[in-house]
C-alpha cells in the first residue's frame, strides 16, 4: 500500500494511518449497509427460505426440504434456460464492449463534435427499457415494420424474432443498444485518468495510434474493463423486460432465459417455492461469475494502473 | 338485514363515508364504466356501499393473486370461472353460489344455462355471469372471398380450398398472433372439439391429465402442423402479435383472408379500421373435420365473466344482493349499448339496440344454440397446466415439437 499521494501528506494536519487515506472510519457506512441489508439481503434471505418451501401464493408456505433443487437439477427446461442465459450474456458482451471501449476513448478526446455527439449517443440509455423494446417490436414487424422494407437489402429475413437464432440475438441487440452508452461513460472516464504523459513519452519514443492504444490506453483500461464487464455480464443475467415484451419466450422456449423462465414459473405458474430456486441458482451463478471476472482480471488485489508513476 | 346493519357499524372507521363497504375487484378495460354504473344504482339504496376497484388488464391476474392471500382482500372479485379460481375455491375462499342460484327464481332463469354450466367447478357454482359472452368466431374479409369466388369455409374440405386458393394468390389464409401463444390455443381447442367432442377436454378440465393421451389430442396436434406446414399461417405467424395489432391489421389490410378470434375482434376492428369492419368483416362458426365426432354448433371461448364473493366479506347477504342486480334488465340494456352480448336469457329482445345488431343477434343465436361451451383452456386449467400448455402449443406452432411430443409433454404435466 504505497498509494499515499504526497499531497495528502503535506495537508495532513490529523494524522491519518498509512493505508487509511480519505477512507471514513466504517460508521459512514452504516446507512448504505443497513438500506442495502433491508432492501437487498432480508429479500435474498427470503427467497432462499422459499425455494425450500412449496408456496402457491395464496396459502402458506409448505416447506419441502430439497424438492426444488433436486427438480431444479433435473429440469431440461432449467439446463436450457440457463444455457440460454449464457449465449445471450456472451453475446452481449462481446457484442457491447469493443463498441463502447472505442466510443468511451474517442468521446474522451478534445474532437470539436466530441460534447454534441456524445449528447446524441446517451439518448437510448434515457429511455425506459420498455419503451425500447416496444419500439424495437414495431419496427421489427415481420409485415408492417421497417424491417420488411430494409432487411432485404442486408440480406435479413424479416421474420427476424420468429427464428431462434435471430429472436436471441435480436433480444441481444436490443439490451445492447440501450445499455452501450452507459458503459460507453465509464470508458470515456476510464480513459480521461490515463496521464497524458504516458502518451506524449510514446509519441516521443515514435509510436503511433495504433500503438499507443494497444500498449497505453487498453493497458490502462484493464481496471474499467473488469468493471465495465462485471456490469455488462450482471445485466445480461438480469435481462427481463426485453424478453417480456419482445418474444415472450418465444419461439417455443428459444428466448426463455433464466429471468424469464422465473418469472413464468412464479406469476404465472403459481409455483413461487420452485421460482425461488431458479432466482437463488440465477444469483449464485451471476455472483460466481463476477467474482470469477474479477480474480483472472487482477481486480482483486486493487493494483493501481498508476502504480510506479 | 340488521345484524349486517348492526355489524357494519363497527370495523368501518377508516371509510371516509362512515358506512360499511364492499370491496370489488374488476378487469380495467373499456366496460368498466357498465359495472361503475351498476355500482352507483346499487348504492342508492344499499346501506352497504359496493367499492369498485379497477384493475388494469394486465397487472389484473396478480394483483387478484397477492390481494387474496393478504387481509385486503377483495369482497367480490371479476373472474373467468373455472380453473381461474381453483385455487381460491380450494383455499376455500370462494362463497359458494349453487343453493342461492338454484332458490333464487332470478338468478335460476336469469341466465343462459350454457353459461352458468360453463364457469361452475365440479358441478358447484361459485359465478354470477357479469359481461358480455366472448365465442371464438372465424372472421373473414368479404371482399377477398368475393373476387375469389369463395364461400366462408363449413367443412374442412371448404378450408384446404380457400387456404390453396388464397396462397396462390399471395395472401396469408389466417392471420395468426403466434407471438401471444394464446391465439394458437384457440385453433387447439376448435379442432379437438370438432374431432372428438367436448368430453375429451371436459376430462382433462377434471382433473385426469391422461385425456391429454386421447387419440383426438394427438389428431388435432397434428391437423396443427399440417396446417402450418401446409402455410396456413403464412411464414412469420411467430413474430406476430395479437395485442399490438398484427394479426389484425393483416386481415384488414387485406393481406391475410381469415381470423380465427374471440368475438371481441369485431370491436378490435371497430376500432382500426372501422370501414372495414363495417363493410368487409364477416364471420362464421368454425368448420367441421372429416372424421370428427364433435357437434359443429359447439362453441369455445370465454362464455363471459363472473363475479365471487369472498368467504371472508363481513356482508355477504348484501354481496349477493349486488350480484343480482347482474341480471337486472337495465344492466343488460347497458351492456347491449357497449357492443357487449349479455348472457341473459332475455337478452335477445334488446339486440336490436346493439351497434350492430346482425353481429349482436349471430353471435347471441350461436351460444343459445350451442350444445357445448367450452371455456378457453387456458382459463378452464389451474396456472399449473394453463402455463405448460401454452409454452407446448407455441413450440408446436414453431416446429420446435411434433404432436406426439405434444402428447407427450401435456400428459407428464402435473
Amino acid at each position: 500500500m504505497s498509494h499515499v499521494s504526497p499531497y495528502t501528506k503535506v495537508r495532513g494536519g490529523r494524522r491519518a494511518a498509512v493505508g487509511n487515506v480519505g477512507r471514513p472510519p466504517v460508521g459512514w457506512a452504516l446507512p448504505g449497509i443497513l438500506f442495502f441489508a433491508v432492501f437487498a439481503i432480508v429479500p435474498l434471505a427470503i427467497a432462499v427460505y422459499l425455494s425450500f418451501c412449496h408456496w402457491d401464493g395464496l396459502n402458506s408456505p409448505t416447506p419441502v426440504g430439497v424438492d426444488n433443487w433436486t427438480r431444479l437439477f433435473k429440469d431440461p427446461e432449467f439446463r436450457q434456460a440457463a444455457w440460454l442465459s449464457l449465449l445471450l450474456t456472451t453475446v452481449s458482451w462481446a457484442f457491447q464492449t469493443p463498441v463502447a471501449l472505442l466510443l468511451g476513448v474517442w468521446a474522451a478526446g478534445r474532437q470539436r463534435s466530441r460534447t454534441f455527439l456524445s449528447a446524441v449517443f446517451f439518448i437510448p440509455l434515457l429511455l425506459s427499457t420498455t419503451a425500447i423494446a416496444m419500439l424495437f417490436h414495431a419496427l421489427l414487424d415481420p409485415n408492417f415494420g421497417v424491417i420488411k422494407q430494409i432487411g432485404p437489402w442486408f440480406g435479413i429475413d424479416p421474420n427476424l424474432m420468429g427464428s431462434s437464432t435471430g429472436a436471441l440475438l435480436t433480444v441481444a441487440f436490443v439490451g445492447g443498444w440501450q445499455f452501450m452508452p452507459f458503459h460507453t461513460l465509464i470508458y470515456q472516464g476510464g480513459a480521461r485518468q490515463i496521464p497524458e504523459v504516458l502518451y506524449q513519452a510514446a509519441a516521443i519514443d515514435g509510436a503511433g495510434m495504433l500503438r499507443q492504444f494497444f500498449h497505453i490506453t487498453l493497458p490502462q483500461l484493464r481496471n474499467t474493463i473488469t468493471t465495465s464487464s462485471v456490469l455488462m455480464i450482471v445485466g445480461s443475467l438480469t435481462y427481463f423486460d426485453t424478453v417480456l415484451i419482445m418474444t415472450k419466450g418465444g419461439p417455443g422456449t428459444d428466448t426463455t432465459i433464466l429471468p424469464y423462465l422465473m418469472y413464468r414459473t412464479g406469476f404465472q405458474t403459481y409455483d413461487l417455492g420452485y421460482a425461488a430456486a431458479i432466482a437463488t441458482a440465477l444469483v449464485i451463478v451471476a455472483t460466481g461469475l463476477s467474482l470469477i471476472l474479477v480474480r483472472f482480471s487482477g481486480f482483486g488485489s486493487m493494483r493501481s494502473t498508476r502504480e510506479g508513476m | 338485514m340488521v345484524m349486517a346493519g348492526l355489524l357494519a357499524g363497527c370495523g368501518s372507521g377508516s371509510d371516509s363515508g362512515g358506512g360499511a363497504t364492499l370491496t370489488a375487484y374488476v378487469y380495467g378495460d373499456d366496460a368498466v364504466k357498465i359495472q361503475e354504473a351498476a355500482v352507483k344504482e346499487f348504492n342508492k339504496t344499499s346501506d352497504v356501499k359496493v367499492k369498485l376497484v379497477s384493475v388494469p388488464g394486465t397487472d389484473y391476474v396478480n394483483k387478484l393473486r397477492s390481494a387474496m392471500g393478504s387481509p385486503s382482500a377483495p369482497d367480490i372479485f371479476y373472474n373467468w370461472g373455472g380453473g381461474s379460481i381453483k385455487p381460491y375455491v380450494d383455499a376455500k375462499q370462494v362463497v359458494d353460489l349453487t343453493s342461492t342460484i338454484k332458490n333464487d327464481p332470478t338468478l335460476k332463469d336469469g341466465f343462459l344455462p350454457s353459461i352458468v354450466a360453463a364457469g361452475s367447478l365440479d358441478g358447484k357454482m361459485y359465478g354470477i355471469p357479469m359481461r358480455g359472452m366472448q365465442p371464438v368466431m372465424l372472421f373473414y374479409n368479404k371482399t377477398l372471398f368475393a373476387e375469389h369466388r369463395l364461400q366462408p369455409p363449413k367443412t374442412w374440405e371448404d378450408m384446404q380450398k380457400a387456404i390453396t386458393t388464397f396462397k396462390g394468390k399471395d395472401i396469408t389464409p389466417f392471420a395468426l398472433g403466434g407471438s401471444d401463444k394464446w391465439p394458437e390455443l384457440m385453433w387447439m381447442e376448435y379442432l379437438l372439439d370438432r374431432i372428438g367432442g367436448p368430453e375429451v377436454f371436459r376430462r382433462i378440465q377434471g382433473g385426469d391429465s391422461s385425456g391429454w393421451g386421447d387419440p383426438a389430442v394427438l389428431k388435432s396436434a397434428q391437423a396443427v402442423k399440417e396446417l402450418v406446414d401446409g402455410g396456413a399461417f403464412g411464414k412469420n405467424f411467430n413474430s406476430v402479435d395479437y395485442g399490438n395489432g398484427g394479426a389484425p391489421t393483416l386481415l384488414n389490410k387485406g393481406k391475410a383472408a381469415m381470423h380465427l378470434m374471440g368475438s371481441w375482434e369485431y370491436s378490435t376492428q371497430l376500432g382500426k379500421a372501422p370501414e372495414f369492419a363495417k363493410k368487409d368483416l364477416g364471420w362464421t362458426a368454425f368448420p367441421t373435420v372429416a372424421g370428427g365426432v364433435g357437434d359443429a354448433a359447439d362453441v369455445v371461448g370465454n362464455p363471459t365473466n363472473y363475479w365471487s364473493v369472498n368467504t371472508r366479506t363481513k356482508h355477504k347477504d348484501e354481496a349477493i344482493a349486488f350480484l343480482k342486480t347482474m341480471a337486472a334488465t337495465s344492466y343488460s340494456k347497458a351492456l347491449v349499448d357497449n357492443g357487449d352480448i349479455p348472457t341473459t336469457a332475455n337478452a335477445a329482445s334488446m339486440l336490436d339496440s346493439s351497434p350492430n345488431p346482425q353481429f349482436a343477434h349471430d353471435q347471441y343465436t350461436m351460444v343459445q344454440n350451442a350444445p357445448s361451451f367450452t371455456l378457453s383452456w387456458d382459463q378452464a386449467l389451474e396456472s399449473q397446466i394453463a402455463t405448460p400448455l401454452l409454452t407446448e402449443i407455441s413450440k408446436l406452432f414453431a416446429g420446435k415439437s411434433t404432436p406426439a411430443q405434444f402428447v407427450a409433454a401435456m400428459k407428464a404435466v402435473k
